[in-house]
């Protein structure tokens, strides 16, 4: 009964707080756009373009904070066995991928007219490089296998091995040399940014946050039906 | 309307910062729709199964709802 108890919990409080998630992504989203295209100023040294920031920074947490995320249920999944915890990290996954390749690609844009390059070779990008394979390679191995659950543990286990790189990531920029600048909002005493810049950034970053926690609902969802269905249909091809 | 072309124009930054904000939306929709278009298509595999399995069918997800 356990095993089916939890979803059912699962789709109950699901249902209560998604409209709340939707409805929180799409105002903190229309605040952010309106904050960070109409309402910050030009940056004294990039001017316009860095305007790019409120999407790219945000996109770049999200990549690390969606993987954190994935190797805590990868971790739950190994040690509890608990069958939510894999479904939430197959349904995060394309999801961490999106965001990591939104922080790449818009790094690039941003990149090209402040750095002169679309791409250097350096620990910072490599490492988020890196990031977005890891991510490919958990959506191939979680689907690689006959049986779902060989799947969701084999792709578990790469995602904890793959948790290294998150350190590596967030400390690149102090550890070797580089074109990407240092953490700027997070470092010791007062952030290195305007208030007129930082609400942009927070209600993106947010917004980004409630969006992913909606679209992984409306994901685990799809697993559990999918789940279902498979048992159904096992239960169907034995009874004749 | 000088001030929507230089709104548009971004300090001459607008090829750009345009296009990030315009990927921004086609892969956080796009995540989206494609996600919501997978469950509606399994809720309705689900439904459509359980009709076929008819009456014999019990549901064993009641007893894992009554607990």
């Amino acid at each position: 009964m356990h095993r089916f108890a939890s979803p059912a919990r699962f789709l109950r409080l699901a249902g209560a707080v998604q409209p709340w998630l939707a409805g929180g992504t799409l105002v903190l989203m229309a605040l952010g756009l309106y904050l960070a295209l109409f309402d910050s100023p030009p940056d004294y040294q990039q001017g316009e373009s860095v305007r790019i920031m409120y999407i790219h920074v945000p996109a770049a947490w999200m990549a690390l904070f969606v993987y954190a995320c994935i190797a805590v249920a990868s971790a739950s999944l190994l040690v509890w066995r608990h069958p939510l915890a894999g479904l939430f990290a197959k349904a995060s996954a394309p999801i961490g991928a999106g965001f990591t390749f939104l922080a790449l690609v818009t790094g690039s844009l941003w990149g090209k007219p402040m750095w002169g390059t679309w791409w250097v070779w350096d620990a910072r990008l490599t490492s988020v490089l890196i990031l977005f394979f890891l991510y490919l390679g958990l959506i191939a191995l979680t689907n690689a296998f006959e049986s779902p659950e060989r799947g969701q543990r084999a792709s578990a286990v790469l995602a904890l091995v793959g948790s290294v790189n998150l350190p590596i990531i967030k400390f690149s920029v102090d550890w070797w040399n580089t074109l990407h600048q240092p953490a700027s909002i997070t470092r010791m005493g007062t952030p290195a940014i305007d208030p007129s810049m930082l609400w942009p950034l927070f209600s993106m970053a947010i917004a980004f946050t409630l969006y992913y926690f909606w679209v992984v609902i409306v994901r685990v969802r799809g697993e559990l039906i999918e789940a279902r269905l498979r048992a159904l249909t096992r239960l169907q091809t034995e009874g004749r | 309307m000088g001030s929507l072309d230089d709104f548009l124009a971004m300090g001459g930054y607008a090829v750009y910062v345009w296009p990030a904000y315009l990927l921004a939306a086609i892969v956080l929709i796009g995540l989206f729709a494609v996600s919501r278009a997978e469950l509606r298509r399994r809720e309705r595999h689900l439904q459509a199964l359980e009709r076929s399995r008819g009456a014999a069918g019990h549901r064993r997800r009641r007893g894992g709802d009554a607990r």
